[in-house]
């Protein structure tokens, strides 16, 4: 059905309301913050005196775009056919999200939909936000995307709901009123505990650990390190400290400088932690053509393709990831089973993921794929992605 | 520019300007800026019929919300440009506002008055450079290479990991709002406003002229009596107070103040300048050219997008728009000038100056001698 | 050394800003009043930019012996064997892309599309040993070479027979090779694993405790080094960047030298690209993102005028060496990893700066020379 004009998602809101003479305060913090010499003038003044704060907008924020969920699930209704699948990743051209929209091509075709992949060559929200709205344009019936920014991409997500799209998010979660399901690879949870096996196995229990993340941006990443540090203060790690997290910016350069930066600055380090795969490999690959190489520990997140080597050459001894190919298959069965009218996003509603079986939607229509996966010499070679 | 004498002659250029002064407005599609706007036209025509959901209102109104920040750069970009210098730092001033802005909200300033800071702080930045190329007599080019890792870096300095996003629907759903019809964001339709007052600025007043004369031979615009140096330092501090206004918003747009916002965006910037036909040694071009580059690559970008051509095509088409908004009509204007001459540009010698001998792209009849 | 002393004329401000904006390029005949101080012929010229070169260089030299000094005390383990294997591992790929750089620059040009030809040749290695693993080492070096040759024969020959500047065409290709890059890796990575062990153990390597790959970064550096210095085709290089006008008049053949100049770039950037390959293991589409600017700052902290004419390619690679060790430096240090960026845009703006103030010193100095018959 050929649309007219593309409604702004209604999203309730509360009435402006009127200042409180708390406000008179603002221009003094500005100061502190070392603008004041610009904020002397009257204009400025009056602006301060009748202004939008933060404060005032908070009883907003909860509010959710409600885009579909009046619908009530059929469990039985057969998956659709001719869905227009689109897969739109942080990044395409990015080894990760290949795999993960490779296992999504493989569901949509089994479901016999039409599946395409696009995105920006740059992982930025902003040229995420222009193919949401031309995938909106499209009539796409299920986006399934990864969020460069969990809040940047809402405005658009919402617009595409509301022209009849169903957005499944994967990988990295967009804001919960903006998506009508998130495809999590392992709850954050058995992320952070996983890791922190992992290396307490490695240095045996007691040591200095450091950890090498992505960018200081990264949302996975940050909600891991803090589930990480809060399982680091359980009594069985307690001869672990967690010295420092130093970020790679997942650039190879970077990640390089920041290992050797680790080593230097903490003589008496035991392992690292790498909770990406572009630090973790080439923090493996410093490692292993210098003289820490098998004395400094050394485990994280990445894909076997990338550290068998390092695995042969004893550098890493074990590591973790899920297999992202099946995170996009299961991100495109939800999605279908969404489009379908199987399940609405509801909590407790079950479906079927083709050959992965069974599925239950948990809290804020989150599905989780599974527990990660643990490579090591034995099995790394029964794996390619 | 740094690297224009490597071409120029000036006084014979200036001369030829000067012969070149025809009925300009009577020949529009023969010029440069006319040239792009047809292609536009062309373009969007041709999208309308060929590509599935282009022409919606819904389609445009993304489009041109999606062209909003890079046109508004573009503005003082073009005055900027065709003095001679450059700003490559405007991107990162964006960013630096953005992520300011969000540590300003987080800290609970009205966002009336953080609106106001953060187009205050890009003229500030813009000032900063304008500054070190005046006063310190430095090359644009290196200057605004320098602030552009300097503000970027900066901007992380001040918002390091965070993405503030909590802007109220107000203001975010108003800034992507609409013109009654659905089609015309109202933000295209201020800065189309602003561009008729950059466009009057240019081509209608004593200062725009000298800005061309300024750009065609700076020493003797000084001779002349214009005042080259403040006038650059005023361009440059526009061009900080417009991408501060950019990033204003860019950060209401995406709802998101970020330390990484724009990053990139000088390039499409430099791109759409220079696709619409300003010269990059300065003295040359116009902004409705400019004006009609910006509309024209977005318009690209968002019709093969809809058609699903994969990003890296986007940007091989867009650097190769590029290379042939200054390659084609040197070689046009080559091509045409041999025959009048009487004589080939020398075989040995591929570096000749290379605007001598194209007068139709010439936008410098009033530039005082 | 740069702009200032092309001028003589003594300048309002407003003037000198003009002059920056657009060197008048006064040829002689034009009436306009004579240059003094530099010329591309006069040997005392050359004397006096290379005094102030040296004093240029001495002071990156410096500055970076002070880096050390203040980095070690605060951490002796930095100037450990391996930390300064580190150093000179990290800076090995920036320095060939700086000596190349310092060719371009020179002649008054910019070549920005370095970090797309350096992705583009380190995948195209990383195709070559997946397609033929028992590839040999040379042949992975002579194909980035060709590579990064042909990439610069692209980029000389839209600058020098179309005639447009330099900034602008390589700004274009730089999207343009990036995308075929993208194109061509359409997602694919290479891996350690997918790489000989001889090529991987080629880029850790090293010959009584220097690394293999610095090794090869200061051969490139002192080829190019001399090539500047001592060669005719070399020294032509820096007239054309002082004054083109003035060079194409004493018959130098302006256009050749700097398509030269861009096809030893784009060469050097492909070699840096199979140098880079070889060091980190891993090649996919992003590699080099951004570097173009990290390249045009070691060059222009290295003393390496932007307005062309003076500078060389050793103080590239000590500009090259001191953004590297800022870079680890400021790690060691633990400073906050976001200051890194803004840092290098500080130095930047103090090196511009800095050349400025010498210029204009030296200026006054050929001036004071030239009073009883100069202007």
């Amino acid at each position: 059905m050929p649309l007219r004009s593309v409604r702004i998602p209604r999203i309730p809101r509360t009435p402006h309301s009127p200042r409180g003479p708390r406000r008179a305060a603002a221009p003094g913090r500005a100061a502190r913050l070392g603008v004041a010499a610009l904020a002397a003038c009257a204009l400025l003044a009056t602006a301060a005196c009748s202004g939008t704060t933060r404060e005032d907008g908070e009883s907003d924020r909860d509010a959710g775009a409600g885009a579909s969920s009046t619908a009530t699930a059929d469990p039985n209704a057969p998956l659709a056919e001719d869905l227009a699948v689109a897969f739109l990743p942080k990044q395409v051209n990015n080894p990760y999200f290949t795999v993960a929209d490779e296992g999504g091509h493989a569901a949509v075709e089994e479901f016999g939909g039409e599946y395409k992949e696009v995105g920006p060559s740059e992982a930025s929200a902003s040229s995420q936000v222009s193919y949401l709205n031309t995938l909106a344009q499209q009539h796409t019936d299920v986006i399934v995307t990864s969020a460069n920014d969990p809040n940047a991409v809402c405005g658009a997500l919402n617009s595409a709901r509301s022209a009849g799209a169903r957005v499944v998010t994967f990988d990295s979660d967009a804001s919960p009123e903006c998506r009508d399901l998130f495809v999590n690879q392992a709850t954050a949870e058995d992320i952070a505990r996983t890791q922190i096996e992992l290396i307490a196995e490695e240095i045996g229990g007691s040591g200095q650990i450091a950890i090498l993340s992505a960018t200081p941006n990264a949302t996975n990443q940050n909600a891991w390190i803090e589930l990480m540090q809060q399982e680091l203060e359980k009594p069985e790690y307690a001869g672990i400290e967690l010295v420092t997290v130093a970020y790679g910016n997942d650039e190879d350069e970077k990640s390089f400088q920041e290992t050797q930066g680790l080593l230097s600055s903490y003589p008496d380090l035991a392992g690292i932690i790498s909770p990406t795969t572009v630090g973790l490999a080439a923090a493996a690959r410093y490692l292993s053509g210098s003289e820490y190489g098998g004395r400094v520990a050394l485990t994280g997140l990445g894909t076997p393709d990338q550290m068998r080597e390092f695995v042969h050459d004893g550098t890493v001894a074990q590591f973790a990831l899920w297999d992202p190919a099946d995170l996009g298959y299961l991100a495109a069965y939800a999605g279908a089973a969404l489009a379908s009218g199987q399940i609405t996003g509801a909590e407790g509603e079950t479906f079927t993921a083709g050959e992965l079986g069974e599925y239950t939607i948990g809290a804020d229509g989150e599905i989780v794929l599974g527990p990660p996966t643990i490579f090591t010499a034995d099995n790394i070679d029964d794996y390619a992605f | 520019m740094a690297h224009d004498t490597l071409y120029a002659s000036r006084p014979r250029r200036a001369r030829r300007a000067r012969r070149a002064a025809g009925p300009g407005p009577l020949r529009p599609l023969l010029r440069w800026d006319g040239a792009v706007g047809l292609a536009l036209l062309l373009v969007a025509l041709g999208a309308a019929l060929l590509v599935d959901g282009f022409a919606t209102a819904g389609n445009v109104r993304f489009l041109l919300l999606d062209a909003v920040a890079v046109a508004l750069v573009a503005l003082p970009m073009t005055l900027v440009v065709v003095t001679g210098e450059i700003d490559l730092s405007v991107a990162s001033a964006l960013g630096l506002c953005s992520a300011v802005m969000g540590r300003l909200w987080v800290a609970g300033l009205p966002l009336e008055l953080i609106v106001v800071l953060a187009v205050a702080l890009g003229a500030v930045l813009g000032a900063v450079n304008g500054l070190f190329v005046t006063a310190f007599a430095l090359p644009s080019l290196a200057v605004t290479i320098g602030t552009l890792a300097a503000y970027r870096g900066l901007a992380f300095v001040v918002l390091g990991d965070d993405a503030v996003a909590d802007f109220p629907f107000e203001w975010t759903d108003a800034v992507a709002g609409t013109l009654p019809g659905g089609a015309v964001p109202w933000a295209m339709l201020l800065t189309a406003l602003l561009a008729v007052a950059f466009g009057v600025l240019l081509h209608g007043t004593p200062f725009g002229r000298g800005l061309y004369a300024m750009g065609n031979n700076a020493e003797a615009a000084a001779f002349a009596g214009i005042r080259v140096a403040r006038a650059k330092f005023w361009l440059f501090v526009a061009s900080g107070a417009t991408s501060g206004l950019a990033g204003v918003f860019w950060t209401l747009r995406y709802a998101s103040a970020r330390a990484d916002n724009g990053q990139g965006l000088e390039l499409s910037v430099v791109a759409a300048v220079l696709l619409g036909g300003v010269s990059i040694f300065g003295g040359r071009g116009t902004l409705p050219g400019v004006f009609f580059g910006v509309l024209l690559l977005a318009t690209l970008r968002n019709a093969l997008q809809l058609a699903d051509v994969p990003a890296d095509t986007l940007d091989i088409v867009t650097g190769s728009l590029l290379i042939a908004s200054v390659v084609v009509p040197n070689a046009i204007a080559r091509a045409r000038a041999r025959p009048a001459t009487g004589r080939a540009a020398p075989a040995g010698e591929p570096t000749a100056p290379p605007r001598q001998e194209r007068p139709e792209r010439e936008d410098t009849e009033d530039a005082p001698a | 050394m740069t702009a200032a002393d092309a001028h003589s004329s003594p300048a309002s401000p407003d003037a000198r800003a003009a002059q920056n904006a657009s060197p008048s390029p006064a040829p002689p005949a034009s009436g306009a009043p004579p240059a003094g101080g530099r010329a591309p012929g006069p040997s005392g010229g050359r004397r006096g930019a290379a005094r102030l070169g040296a004093a240029r260089e001495t002071g990156v030299l410096l500055a970076l012996l002070l880096l050390v000094a203040g980095t070690t005390l605060a951490n002796s383990r930095f100037l450990s064997a391996q930390s300064v294997k580190d150093i000179l591992l990290g800076a090995a790929v920036m320095v060939v892309l700086a000596a190349g750089q310092t060719l371009v620059v020179v002649t008054r040009n910019i070549d920005l599309s370095v970090g797309s030809v350096l992705g583009l040749a380190a995948f195209a290695t990383g195709k070559l040993f997946v397609a033929q693993p028992g590839a040999p080492l040379p042949l992975a070096l002579l194909v980035g070479l060709a590579l990064g040759a042909a990439c610069g024969l692209l980029n000389g020959a839209l600058i020098a027979a179309a005639r447009v500047p330099a900034l602008v065409i390589t700004l274009g290709t730089l999207y343009v090779f990036r995308g075929l890059d993208h194109s061509w890796a359409s997602g694919e990575q290479i891996n350690a694993a997918d790489m000989p062990h001889g090529f991987l153990d080629f880029g850790t390597a090293t010959v009584l405790g220097v690394p293999v790959l610095a090794l090869i970064a200061a051969a490139v550096l002192l080829a190019v080094g001399v090539f500047l210095g001592s060669y005719r085709t070399g020294r032509e290089l820096y007239a054309i960047g002082s004054e083109p006008t003035a060079a194409r008049l004493s018959g130098i053949r302006v256009g050749r030298r700097v398509f030269l100049a861009f096809v030893i770039s784009g060469a050097l950037a492909g070699l840096a690209g199979v140098l880079h390959a070889a060091r980190f293991g891993t090649v996919d589409a992003t590699v080099g993102t951004g570097m173009e600017l990290q390249v045009v700052a070691a060059v222009v902290v290295g003393g390496v005028a932007i307005f062309g004419g003076s500078g060389t390619a050793y103080g590239a690679a000590l500009g090259a060496l001191l953004l590297t060790t800022i870079g680890s430096a400021l790690t060691v240090l633990r400073v906050d990893p976001f200051w890194q960026q803004a840092v290098d845009g500080g130095l930047i703006l103090a090196a511009i700066c800095l050349d400025r103030v010498l210029a204009l010193r030296g200026t006054r100095r050929a001036r004071a020379k030239e009073a009883p018959h100069g202007a």
